[in-house]
């Protein structure tokens, strides 16, 4: 993480260097299926995809816990906004077909919605008595998914939406096998191409973000609420904008979501995946764009490496597989989170400038 | 059969349990400004421990009294957690006193994921069924159904809050409890090693998490490795609604949120002309925290603390 500060502090001092820099990393992002789905399977390439979307949402996470230091642990339920405003308005269930540039913007919108709609009655509450609301806020929004099946069909309850369409342009269904220039392209690293350009748009928005004028009155808010009202901040709105663009980019995330994996239920959306999203930015590092970029690939990634190493490594230890391979990889996966946060207390690559808030310094 | 008593019933016994493990979160509250994310686990770690040792007494021992079974089994159960409790805040907590807020939440969240997991290893996926030692008898009162377990549940509760509240009230180890929950520094500078009251309070937590775990399984004659997340989960929204880091406030939050969500349950048809059908149950319950939070941000009997100079 340090080599790669001191790097980037080094090309920045060089203007071809930088360029050279991105074209690299271009380069590689554009090679990177290839040469996944080469050596260890197309999985992988799925995979990925699904980081790529949980990178988008710890990225809209961070909005909120991050740069505005309001702990959210009901986040997910605008990701099951976004997920479920997809699965209505492009599947048979209601026999609604809209295209996804319609439906992308009615999502985000909807979400965005929410998020004031949680925030709203929550901007007096404090640090844990936020958390509460927003986790109830969550468990609520799932037990309706789950359970507005009746008296008015509307999500299908438990059972969930299948049958979701894809992002499809020009009629050409991007799940499906394309053949561009001489190579096929299969859907998945269709997809990856396109949450790549949509997560490059995520990351310069939240960067550009940090550094403006909004931006900043988060940080301000976050170290010291009553010292930001004091220098003529808004805080009531810069809050509730806080919220809804957080819940703007996980709705879009869900939106994606819910068109790569075809079929929606409110399985996906439980409260796990809210705590999950959040170590994803507190373990990357909170309030760094980076950081949680690096959090949440890291714990897309490394369950699933677990998951496909759980039972031959216990084969070739102790020659046959004692331990539930799904308990094992949950039991590392656990261990992982405590270990980086006793290492690191900070995250794995906090912002430079972030010292330890002054909440933590004050002896309660 | 009178349906509401039957709730209040239902209610106050779901309650008293929430109410034992909301203590737990209090408590560690109260004194380090943490959410002990893994108590639920500790609780459900109580219940299986319990079980376990109930039925290798039923094998080794089948001669010997049930109430002494329990017994036992209560006291290895409540040993066991302590200890828990006791290397988790070692562990887990402790190096993170001074970091971020935010790091002890994470590996809070790691140890409950690894408790879990533990757990899911040593006693499998089943759903363990618990075997049963005495014959129940059913009272009626006021037209409603009790069973003498359900009124053990609630005696039980009633005398270990009692017994806790008098313990942090009237003695030196409450006192200092209290002093270090005020502030550690100068709690630490008349004398008080904190070091300590910590590792106690945990432990206190833990023990009566572990009661709390043995009579839910008690009570619905089943354990299972996840039963302490929605459990700690209630309990702490119980913890929040009634005021968290105050001990009557853990109490009433939790009657109230068991009366709530039992009420909540029997009549949200009705009140909602048959639309929303008993699945409601827990959004009654958090719809009822978010409207008290909105008018006592610091819940019930939470105090209103000033801003931070």
């Amino acid at each position: 993480m340090f080599l790669i500060e001191r790097a980037r502090v080094m090309i920045a001092d060089n203007r071809k260097f930088l360029w050279l820099g991105y074209a690299l990393l271009l380069a590689a992002l554009v090679l990177l299926p290839f040469l996944l789905s080469g050596t260890v399977g197309r999985t992988w390439v799925r995979i990925l995809d699904f980081a790529l979307i949980y990178a988008m949402l710890a990225l809209g996470l961070n909005i909120v816990v991050g740069f505005a230091g309001l702990l959210d642990l009901g986040y997910i339920a605008f990701y099951a906004v976004g997920a479920y405003a997809w699965a209505l308005l492009a599947s048979p269930q209601f026999d609604l077909h809209l295209p996804f540039w319609a439906i992308l913007p009615i999502g985000a919108g909807v979400a965005a919605l929410f998020g004031v709609l949680l925030g709203a009655p929550t901007l007096r509450l404090r640090g844990d008595y936020l958390a509460i609301v927003t986790l109830g806020f969550g468990e609520i929004i799932r037990i309706f998914l789950n359970n507005l099946d009746h008296p008015v069909n509307v999500t299908n309850g438990p059972i969930g939406i299948n049958k979701v369409d894809p992002i499809s342009v020009g009629g050409a269904d991007l799940t499906r096998t394309h053949e561009f220039l001489g190579i096929d392209f299969s859907g998945v690293h269709i997809y990856y191409y396109v949450l790549v350009l949509i997560l490059l748009a995520t990351i310069v928005t939240c960067v550009r973000l940090e550094r403006s004028r909004i931006g900043r009155a988060w940080v301000a808010i976050r170290e010291d609420e009553l010292a930001a009202q004091a220098m003529g901040i808004n805080t009531r709105n810069v809050k509730l904008l806080a919220f809804a663009l957080g819940a703007t980019f996980g709705g879009v995330a869900g939106g994606l979501f819910a068109s790569l994996q075809g079929f929606v239920s409110p399985e996906s959306f439980v409260l796990l995946e809210s705590i999950m999203v959040l170590c994803m930015v507190v373990l990357g590092g909170m309030g760094h764009v980076y950081g949680v970029l690096l959090g949440a690939l890291l714990l897309t990634v490394l369950p699933e490496v677990l998951r496909s190493s759980a039972s031959p490594i216990q084969k070739a230890l102790f020659g046959d597989v004692y331990i539930d391979p799904e308990a094992l990889r949950m039991l590392l996966f656990g261990l992982a989170l405590i270990l980086v946060m006793l290492v690191r207390p900070t995250g794995l690559w906090p912002a430079s400038s972030r010292r330890v808030s002054s909440r933590a310094q004050t002896n309660k | 059969m009178d349906i509401f008593a039957q709730q209040v019933i239902n209610g106050l016994v779901l309650g008293s349990v929430y109410a034992l493990v909301a203590l737990g979160y209090t408590m560690v509250y109260g004194i380090l400004g943490l959410i002990n994310f893994a108590h639920g686990e500790v609780v459900m770690i109580g219940a299986m421990v319990a079980l376990a040792a109930v039925s290798m007494l039923m094998t080794a021992a089948p001669e010997m009294s049930p109430l002494l079974m329990i017994a036992v089994a209560a006291i290895v159960s409540i040993i066991t957690c302590m200890v828990l409790a006791f290397s988790i805040e070692r562990l887990a907590y402790r190096p993170l006193r001074n970091a971020p807020r935010l790091a002890p939440l994470i590996t809070a969240i790691g140890i409950s994921i690894l408790l879990q997991n533990i757990a899911m290893i040593i006693w499998g996926r089943k759903y363990k069924t618990v075997p049963e030692l005495f014959e129940f008898d059913t009272h009626i009162i006021f037209g409603a159904n009790i069973t003498d377990l359900q009124v053990i549940i609630i005696g039980v509760s009633a005398i270990l809050m009692t017994l806790l509240l008098l313990v942090v009230n009237f003695t030196k180890l409450g006192r200092a409890m209290r002093a270090t929950s005020e502030s550690q520094k100068v709690a630490g500078l008349m004398g008080i090693n904190i070091n300590k009251i910590i590792s106690a309070t945990f432990m206190i937590g833990a023990g009566l998490g572990a009661i709390a775990g043995i009579l839910v399984a008690g009570n619905y004659s089943v354990a299972h490795y996840s039963m302490g997340f929605m459990l700690g989960l209630k309990a702490f929204t119980a913890a929040v609604l009634g005021g968290i880091g105050n001990l009557g406030g853990a109490v009433l939050g939790g009657l109230l949120l068991g009366l709530i969500e039992s009420i909540g349950a029997g009549y949200i048809g009705q009140l909602t002309g048959g639309f929303l059908g008993s699945h409601y149950q827990d959004v009654f319950a958090f719809v009822v925290l978010i409207v008290v939070l909105v008018f006592r941000p610091t819940g019930i009997m939470g105090e209103r603390v000033a801003e931070r100079a």
